[in-house]
């Protein structure tokens, strides 16, 4: 399996008044095509990982590392133009909650319209046969009239199918979901994913998949990496999960209540000191 | 079966849209009942309105056999009835302390004491006196929670209800919040009406749940009886899929 991301040693940190908050503190991984798990808690850094990778951390944010490489480029020192074409053609991002990113008053067609166009030379016509075709393989049903609603009208599960459609028309090698489904119903949130699966599969993209909930995670991906505090604690194959060693990962595996188990009260994490060393 | 709760052919309508359709519901004193269901199914209306934050159509609420006005709530009846909230981040004032805002429920019900009752609430919540004076933004969502739930506490309530407590919060934190929520319950015998989507917590929580689609009840059943597939509604089985999490087999259909 070829390499296509390699991160190593990457730090994020953020002066502010108070002192410098460390978001990510020396996180190394690396990517073929395949799906990789990021799971922790709100504030281990998962997210901050990501954004890291997409060029989206905020401008005031420090970040270095000693190789962050995509595809023989160097992120780091890449100038903005190069990013910015690698963002959204090569390298794409789906966000958490399709209320807030998507713009509220373009129609959903001309934004994934939009994304085409900017990264390829198509006629208007044709990028709207795609947009549509697109629409149709994340099983949008009436993807004609969807193309033309704008986003308020459309529900959070179509809606974030047609966020997945906008990221992936482009055709990019790597994509980051971070929290794709946490804002939506348990149903729906299977239909997503399934979709989001078979895609991935389908396209042969790199896949990394950010969540705090590590059953859906170790569900869906190859390779689950955990964080906390802003570091990499344990590093498993999915099908490993009941193996895992850290107190941590074993606490998020076990505090979940499900159906079937009579446990009260519920085992909480007891967070020890040295785990943020 | 004396209901501490009930509401009997309860409907609630936005102009033509039904979001309530004749729903009854009885909850025992002691009890904790769950309402499930997806986005829309009117989970958290029928909720709402017990709480007279819905505009009821038709159909009447009862609370401990007397029925309750259709728009107005007295002040004894919020002294017995309490909410929380799915979203820590909006139910807490930010320019307000919690010593405020734990202030404020005092203050309606003209109860005498607060310095004690604030003290005694924040530690019931697990959370020292050190948290007194903060706003909630210097507070995590599990933080906020708990406050969210000690100003509930804090008049001395017998029905809490609770519109997904903790679907906003990191699976971690939710364990903390639902043993808190659990402990508080057996402490002072209240009863809860909870809703949320999941049927694992709800399982947890409650000993009786109904499944609400459309605005309509479609199953009732014991936790019991759902962790032993005993179910009939094929909407209750898909639920019960979905809540076992992504199989890589089933979405290749």
């Amino acid at each position: 399996m070829s390499t296509m991301l390699t991160v190593d040693d990457l730090r994020v940190s953020f002066p502010t008044r108070t002192g410098v908050i460390e978001a990510v503190r020396g996180v190394s991984f690396t990517l073929g095509r395949e799906r990789l798990g990021i799971v922790g808690e709100s504030g281990s850094g998962k997210s901050q990982t990501g954004r890291a990778i997409m060029g989206l951390t905020p401008a005031h944010a420090k970040i270095s590392a000693k190789t962050l490489n995509f595809d023989g480029i160097d992120l780091l020192t890449a100038p903005p133009k190069v990013r910015r074409n690698l963002r959204g053609s090569r390298v794409a991002m789906i966000l958490q909650d399709p209320k807030y990113s998507l713009n509220p008053v373009m129609s959903i067609g001309r934004q994934i319209v939009e994304t085409l166009r900017t990264h390829e030379n198509v006629s208007k016509r044709e990028a709207r046969d795609r947009a549509i075709a697109m629409l149709e393989a994340v099983q949008i049903r009436d993807a004609g009239r969807v193309f033309d609603l704008h986003p308020h009208e459309v529900s959070g599960g179509m809606g974030q199918r047609a966020m997945i459609a906008m990221m992936l028309i482009a055709g990019p090698e790597l994509l980051v979901a971070d929290e794709p489904t946490s804002a939506l119903d348990v149903t729906v949130q299977l239909e997503v994913l399934g979709i989001l699966d078979k895609l991935v599969a389908e396209r042969g993209m790199g896949l990394i998949f950010i969540s705090h909930d590590l059953r859906l995670v170790s569900s869906f991906c190859d390779r689950v990496i955990v964080m906390y505090a802003g570091k990499i604690v344990e590093e498993l194959a999915a099908s490993d999960l009941g193996n895992a060693k850290h107190p941590y990962t074993q606490g998020l595996l076990n505090c979940m209540p499900t159906l079937g188990t009579d446990r009260h009260p519920l085992p909480v994490l007891d967070r020890q000191p040295e785990w943020a060393l | 079966m004396t209901a501490i709760v009930s509401a009997e052919n309860l409907t609630v309508a936005y102009d033509d849209f039904l979001a309530l359709d004749a729903v009854s519901i009885d909850v025992a004193p002691g009890e904790s009942f769950g309402l499930v269901g997806e986005s829309g199914s009117g989970k958290s209306t029928l909720l709402r309105a017990v709480a007279g934050l819905s505009p009821v159509a038709s159909g009447r609420i009862m609370l401990d056999g007397k029925p309750l006005d259709a728009k107005r709530r007295d002040k004894a009846f919020y002294r017995q009835v309490q909410m929380v909230f799915q979203d820590p981040y909006g139910s807490l004032h930010p320019r307000q302390t919690v010593d405020r805002l734990l202030q404020e429920p005092l203050a309606v019900h003209g109860i005498a004491g607060a310095e004690k009752r604030i003290l005694r609430a924040l530690d019931e919540v697990g959370l020292g006196s050190s948290f007194r004076f903060r706003y909630s933004h210097q507070l995590s969502g599990g933080q906020r929670q708990r406050i969210a739930i000690a100003r509930a506490l804090i008049i001395e309530p017998q029905i809490m209800l609770l519109d997904e407590p903790t679907s906003a919060l990191d699976a971690s934190v939710q364990a903390e919040v639902l043993n808190l929520l659990e402990q508080v319950r057996r402490d002072r015998k209240l009863t809860y009406i909870m809703v949320s989507h999941d049927l694992g917590v709800v399982t947890h929580m409650c000993e009786r749940l109904a499944v609400m689609k459309g605005g309509k009840v479609v199953e009732r059943l014991s936790s019991a009886d759902l962790v032993a597939g005993r179910l009939k509604e094929d909407y209750t089985k898909n639920l019960m899929v979905a809540s076992k999490g992504f199989v890589r087999a089933a979405s290749m259909a």
